[in-house]
């Protein structure tokens, strides 16, 4: 059977892993290929960097990034972060990443996400969606350039048009429940993985194990994504799958 | 030597890093006499089906790989690099491969997500080397909407669930192959690995 996955999530600007409240208040965190190398020997199921440097040397630091994680790490992970081009798409899958996420890009130009499923695959390319929640409405508007900026799309509606495109994977944030600690967006994640049948998921949110576990079992959601319970150790990858075995929820241990 | 061919598709760079990592001497090439000088070969591969047999054409050697398999050079074939050992693929439309074993790779019904993606357990169907000192019901990487029916049991090393149950590795002489990601498997991947190069020899 399938295993839930649980996925450490690194934020990376110019190089160093950082961690921030809804993307504000940056604090460094620690050196992304050490830190990605721990929580592979822990268990983690994948990994995602998500590089937020706005610098115009971003790309040559990414690569660097990919390059160094595959030399050490055999999970699979996740790049994403300012890719605008199919060119940027192969750059970083022949750097060694074995998929890339696209957020802000694909929702100016959803042709990026056809293009780079025809050419490389649905399986590698990952539409990362951030989605705030209307007032007092069960629906959720889509927000780009890291949470800065509305834009008049609704999340559902984006996610099947996503799986449509041939995206392979949606990873959800919850722009309300990001950094709270207070769970995630379980409403958000239900909708969504039920509006799609490709694999989702679920981040922003998450203090605690039970948290996961209700993103699994209650919001439907295929994998977890989480930072700073793991960053700052108050888990570790084995509690949490030995937590959520417990539960029985289905995990690789 | 053994040899990842590279037929210019997907992430070569990890297959390089884990076989380097298993402690093996290899290199990456698309040439026909670094093919035929091999003593193993590797064809991994995510991506399009038709994408990888039109590549490996373009750059005349797809003869050359299936030459090597009936010649009994070692061969592990990953992903795609299984899913072209068979007849055929229905992915956009029916394309060709190798035909080395009988068979079709075929897409998953929409009963299930898909892409199949992330680690399954795989049972076994019979004593293989390829899963040497592997306990059964380890997990495994996978990512991957097709899957392949071949048409003869005896060649199929290893099956998974999904929805129904599906051949995830076959093992049959020289020719070994796996659904999953033996390079994405963490410590049990590079265990499989480490049997093909001892294998190789």
């Amino acid at each position: 059977m399938l295993a839930k996955r649980i996925i450490p999530c690194m934020d990376i600007k110019d190089g160093r892993i950082v961690k921030g409240i809804e993307f504000k208040n940056l604090k460094d965190a620690g050196d992304p290929v050490e830190t990605a190398k721990r929580y592979s020997e822990e268990g983690a199921d994948e990994l995602v960097f998500l590089d937020i440097t706005a610098s115009s040397d971003r790309r040559k630091t990414q690569i660097e990034l990919v390059r160094r994680t595959s030399e050490e790490i055999f999970i699979p992970y996740t790049v994403g972060g300012g890719i605008t081009t199919v060119e940027d798409i192969k750059d970083l899958l022949r750097a060694g990443a074995d998929k890339i996420s696209v957020n802000t890009a694909a929702v100016q130009n959803p042709d990026l996400i056809s293009r780079g499923a025809n050419e490389f695959g649905s399986q590698c390319i990952v539409c990362a969606i951030d989605a705030k929640k209307n007032s007092g409405a069960s629906s959720w508007q889509v927000f780009i350039y890291g949470g800065r900026e509305p834009v008049d799309i609704d999340a559902l509606k984006w996610a099947q048009r996503a799986e449509k495109l041939g995206a392979g994977e949606i990873l959800l944030t919850s722009m309300d429940a990001d950094g709270s600690k207070d769970g995630y967006d379980i409403e958000l994640t239900r909708a969504v993985s039920e509006a799609t049948n490709i694999p989702v998921i679920a981040s922003g949110g998450a203090g605690s194990l039970q948290h996961l576990a209700q993103a699994l079992q209650v919001g439907k959601a295929d994998a977890v994504l989480a930072a700073s319970i793991f960053h700052y150790g108050t888990h570790s990858i084995k509690e949490a799958k030995e937590y959520l075995k417990k539960k029985g929820i289905q995990v690789r241990l | 030597m053994i040899v990842i061919v590279d037929y210019k598709l997907g992430n070569i760079r990890s297959v390089e890093n884990a076989f380097i990592k298993a402690g093996a001497k290899v290199s990456v090439s698309s040439s026909e006499s670094d093919i035929l000088k091999s003593d193993g070969l590797i064809v991994p591969g995510v991506g399009a089906f038709k994408k990888a047999t039109d590549n490996l054409k373009e750059l005349n050697i797809y003869d050359t790989v299936i030459k090597s398999i009936e010649d009994k050079k070692p061969y592990l074939g990953i992903c795609l690099g299984f899913q072209m050992l068979f007849t055929e693929s229905i992915e956009h439309g029916t394309n060709p491969g190798f035909d080395i074993f009988s068979g079709k790779v075929k897409r998953f019904k929409e009963s299930v997500k898909i892409p199949h993606m992330g680690w399954n357990s795989v049972y076994y169907l019979k004593d293989s080397p390829i899963f040497k000192d592997i306990p059964e019901k380890s997990y495994f990487y996978f990512d991957h909407s097709y899957y392949v029916s071949p048409a003869e049991d005896k060649i199929v090393a290893g099956k998974t669930g999904y929805g129904k149950e599906f051949v995830s590795a076959v093992c049959e002489g020289n020719i070994w192959a796996t659904q999953f990601h033996p390079e994405k498997s963490a410590g049990i991947g590079l265990k499989i690995i480490r049997n093909f190069i001892d294998y190789v020899g």
